[in-house]
């Protein structure tokens, strides 16, 4: 840490993330609209990319892009940005988006048979 | 009183979770002193051999393209699961669950709009390999544009016929370029096209290929997606 500025984005960015998550994971466990359910896996979704994506960000670093640009001005690749991490959360998306794909599928397959999307008057969830 | 059980258990979680990023440090190097990081290997690789512009690109479809099949595989089977969830007897189809009336200035813009969207994923997923964007993205763009369509227009309709042969094709434009590299002496999805200059559109071997399948198979899936959703109706019960 060089100097104290970048030390706080350190707290910032990754407190953040964390922060998001947790949002997420409250929605999941707390509230009882099953809609508001998926909402807060999906939130919880957008915060653990943004953790994995900060990871490979190195200080100073630019986009894992060969542009024309960056091959004038840089001759070290280790310019640049960790790419195996933004690889990763483009398929962390993708997963992302077929989960809350399929459960809200669900949720309106529970509601179509129950007509209520309160999880406290699905019995047939209690065992 | 389980609120406040919750809140706690969070704070736990995000207390042990968060302290362990601060330990890593953000923008920090976080690898062996002495050894290459494994990232400029990767870029090394990206550049001199394969001659890709965009390394995320070349990670996915190179270096991990089985990977990427494994995800074009789950997003095909979450289509494939919502549609077999909310199958219904035929008697509905065609019948919209969002009714509205869209104005004169939403029609009218959409049907200007849609070929630009629509080109403009064409784009972003043939120069996936040389500028920020590819398959994935280019098509949910082109989804996108199929969702303004179905907004703005009440009866408009997408063959899901169409959308199947499309799909399918993609599919199997992915699944039969990994298997030609077997007959290339190779592995499985080996790069065996020539690679090409940097930063020229003809560059990177397979990978336009492979991600230009992508773009459709994704662009077509995503708009059954939002084609099933949108002729879901809530009312009765199944």
């Amino acid at each position: 840490m060089d100097n104290t500025l970048f030390g706080y984005l350190n707290y910032a960015v990754y407190g953040t993330a964390v922060l998001v998550i947790l949002i997420g994971l409250y929605g999941t466990m707390v509230k009882k609209s099953l809609l508001k359910v998926v909402i807060g896996l999906s939130v919880s979704d957008s915060g653990l990319n943004l953790l994995i994506v900060a990871i490979g960000y190195y200080k100073g670093g630019t986009a894992p892009i060969f542009s024309p640009g960056f091959l004038e001005n840089f001759k070290s690749v280790s310019k640049m940005v960790d790419p195996v991490p933004q690889a990763l959360v483009l398929t962390a998306i993708v997963i992302g988006f077929g989960v809350t794909a399929v459960a809200l599928a669900l949720v309106i397959r529970l509601y179509r048979h129950h007509g209520t999307l309160n999880i406290d008057e699905i019995k047939n969830l209690k065992w | 009183m389980k609120k406040v059980l919750v809140i706690l258990l969070l704070a736990t979680l995000g207390y042990y979770v968060a302290g362990t990023y601060f330990d890593i440090g953000f923008g920090q190097p976080h690898f062996i002193k002495g050894l290459l990081p494994v990232k400029d290997i990767y870029l090394a690789q990206t550049v001199k051999s394969l001659k890709v512009s965009n390394a995320v690109t070349s990670i996915v479809v190179n270096f991990r393209g089985f990977d990427t099949l494994g995800e074009v595989t789950v997003l095909f089977l979450a289509v494939t699961a919502l549609g077999s969830i909310l199958y219904k007897k035929m008697n509905v189809l065609g019948e919209r669950s969002v009714l509205f009336s869209s104005s004169s200035i939403v029609t009218s813009g959409s049907k200007l709009l849609f070929p630009a969207i629509i080109l403009l994923g064409f784009y972003v997923f043939i120069h996936g390999h040389l500028s920020p964007g590819g398959g994935f993205q280019g098509g949910v763009i082109i989804a996108s544009g199929f969702l303004l369509m179905l907004l703005a227009y009440e009866n408009y309709s997408v063959s899901h016929t169409a959308l199947s042969v499309v799909e399918s094709l993609a599919g199997i434009t992915f699944a039969g370029v990994g298997l030609l590299g077997f007959m290339h002496g190779g592995t499985f999805l080996q790069n065996f096209l020539p690679t090409g200059v940097l930063n020229h559109l003809f560059s990177g071997g397979i990978i336009p290929i492979i991600y230009i399948a992508v773009g459709f198979k994704v662009g077509a899936e995503l708009t059954g997606v939002i084609y099933t959703v949108l002729h879901e109706k809530g009312e009765s019960n199944g």
